[in-house]
């Protein structure tokens, strides 16, 4: 038994790349959901259709001989508009943030059955000049995706850290942290939450461009559970780093962590022999206990929470 | 420069929670007047507040301010003519934010928010000075979260970001409701201070018959949606509490304890 599971074990650090390249490129994803779950305040469910979207639109445009940064521009527009579809549901429709993540996220099923033409659409690695692939993951080359996708993220943070300390950045900050009080500073909050949300899911549809890329394929269920993996890479990585990380670049790079711990952590639990099929039960289940624990810290240890705020 | 013309407010209409809030106001304030109002729970002064903010919409009526139709304008944009301050001091700042950060979205009210700092060094320098001037210490803790701050704190605070960029009007409700009586009188006082300074128009909603005698060149009472008191000039001057209880037989348990 024991020799058993030292011996799947043993098998892991050959895995260990693989599941590493995977949390960073879905670590881009988990971003856009800090975007909207910490910053705006609001759980967007659109991302687990925005990321198919993302993939779709970058896998067909370069089977339509694009050029790949011209593809994953693609995808991150029509991640912006999968952002606009919620924002405007939400904010000019009023409907709760929810229930309209839910109906763009469905409607976002059937779009990208159609920009697709059917259920997958496969990319041959040598055929085409893909940014990543999980065959290069060993490569000591730009192309292996742990070079380039932390490389990409990198740039992304860089830029994320300087848009949210301009003007407009910090008003959509504002508008997640006291949208009464952002009124009363003259800062239009529903343009403010559209605004997050069109940046959120580019995000995710731009994680979604290089996924399809990396496994080689675009698929219409490739997103399904996104919201829950990017919850938990933004719980972990709050849970372990949240104490040190404390300036706004390093608590995005804490949500990257908390993605790779989060695949890695799979990985190792598949090897063990887990069935794969009850992942996203395990996953889901997980999350939901993190998410309790804020809740059960106020109701059963209100005194103790307190004092350490005060310490602070 | 603000005039409110026949107000209509009814919260839930058709509804068996109906309630008609605001019943017919109209109320005009002259460049520089520093009204208090007082008016027993439910009076309806706190909507006078929001329907002027345009944080809750209007039934009918119209609200101008510098000759300047104001009633269909939302409320993100009326803000650039606002300074307001609430009775919940969680209410008027960003918790989770710094508390320059604060003073930086304050600083910025009316403005275009576009692809500029956020805050600069400049502007650094000046919120420190102003916190200074505050007397409560807050210069020494400029990166701290707001959350951290005492109730007063904050509302001192509130009261900063309302008039760093100095309002046509400044809206005041009840916002010292909340804190021990030392440290209201401290924001009272910077009330006062700010007020005067900067000769702002004001409207201060509060439930202590001394303080709406004290403050101001005019006293209005409201009851059921309409003002039934206003006093002004020489008369205000004068005022006693005594004056206000018999004059006006008020029978409200809450203003005569706060006697
Ligand atoms: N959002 C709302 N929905 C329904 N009814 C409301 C709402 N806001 C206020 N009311 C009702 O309108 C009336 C006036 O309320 P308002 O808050 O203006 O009173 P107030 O004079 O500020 O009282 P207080 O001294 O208690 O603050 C009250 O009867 C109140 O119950
Ligand atoms: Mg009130």
């Amino acid at each position: 038994m024991l020799a058993n599971i030292l011996g799947s074990l043993a098998t892991v650090p050959g895995a260990l790349p693989g599941a590493v390249a995977q949390g960073l490129i879905w670590g881009i994803m988990a971003i856009g959901v800090y975007i909207t779950f910490r910053v705006l305040d609001i759980a967007d469910l659109t991302v687990d259709g925005s990321l198919g979207t993302g993939g779709a639109v970058c896998i067909m445009l370069m089977l339509l001989g694009c050029n790949v940064w011209l593809a994953m521009l693609g995808a991150v527009i029509a991640g912006l508009l999968t952002g606009l579809m919620t924002g405007v549901f939400h904010t000019f429709m009023g409907i709760p943030a929810i229930l309209a993540g839910i109906l763009t996220q469905l409607s976002l099923y059937s779009i990208n059955l159609k920009i697709m033409g059917k259920a997958n659409q496969a990319i041959n690695v040598d055929k085409y000049s893909l940014l990543v692939s999980l065959r290069w993951v060993r490569k000591a080359m730009l192309n292996n995706p742990l070079i380039m996708v932390a490389i990409i993220i990198v740039i992304l943070i860089a830029f994320l850290y300087w848009f949210f300390g301009t003007e407009l950045g910090s008003g959509l900050r504002a508008t997640g942290a006291n949208p009464n009080m952002s009124r009363a500073q003259g800062i239009n909050t529903d343009l403010n939450k559209v605004l997050g949300l069109m940046v959120s899911n580019a995000l995710v549809a731009f994680s979604g461009a290089l996924l399809s890329q990396y496994q080689g394929f675009a698929d219409v269920n490739m997103g399904r559970g996104a919201i829950v993996i990017g919850l938990a890479a933004v719980i972990i990585g709050e849970a372990i780093f949240g104490r040190i990380f404390r300036n706004f670049a390093l608590r995005l790079l804490a949500v990257v962590f908390g993605s790779i711990i989060y695949y890695v952590v799979i990985q190792i639990v598949i090897q063990l022999g887990l069935d794969a099929n009850l992942l996203k039960l395990l996953s889901a289940l997980v999350v939901a206990v993190f998410l309790a624990v804020p809740y059960w810290k106020s109701r059963y240890f209100r005194r103790g929470v307190k004092v350490r705020k005060e310490a602070e | 420069m603000l005039e409110l013309r026949d107000l209509y407010k009814t919260f839930n209409p058709g509804t068996v929670n109906e309630k008609r809030a605001i019943d017919g106001l109209s109320l005009t304030l002259e460049d520089g007047d520093f009204v208090t109002i007082i008016g027993g729970n439910g009076a309806g002064k706190s909507t006078v507040l929001n329907l002027i903010s345009g944080a809750i919409p209007l039934d009918s009526g119209s609200i101008c301010l510098d000759g300047k139709d104001i009633t269909s304008l939302p409320e993100f944009k009326r803000a650039k003519y606002l300074g307001r301050v609430f009775q919940d001091p969680m209410m008027g700042t960003a918790a989770t934010m710094g508390i320059e950060e604060n003073l930086a979205l304050a600083n910025r009210r009316g403005a275009r928010r576009g692809l500029r700092p956020g805050i600069t060094s400049q502007e650094r320098v000046r919120y420190r000075e102003q916190l200074a001037s505050l007397g409560l210490g807050l210069e020494t803790r400029m990166t701290s979260k707001v959350g951290l701050l005492s109730g007063g704190q904050r509302q001192a605070l509130t009261l900063l970001m309302a008039t760093l960029k100095k309002p046509r009007l400044l809206l005041l409700d009840e916002h010292t409701a909340a804190l021990d009586p030392k440290t209201a009188d401290k924001v009272l006082q910077l009330t006062e201070e700010i007020v005067s300074r900067d000769s702002l128009t004001t409207l201060m909603v509060t439930h202590n018959m001394k303080q709406a005698i004290q403050y101001g060149n005019r006293l209005i009472m409201m009851d059921a949606g309409r003002i039934v008191v206003d006093i002004r000039g020489q008369e205000k001057k004068d005022l006693t509490v005594r004056d206000l209880l018999e004059k006006f037989n008020i029978e409200n348990d809450r203003m005569l304890l706060s006697e």
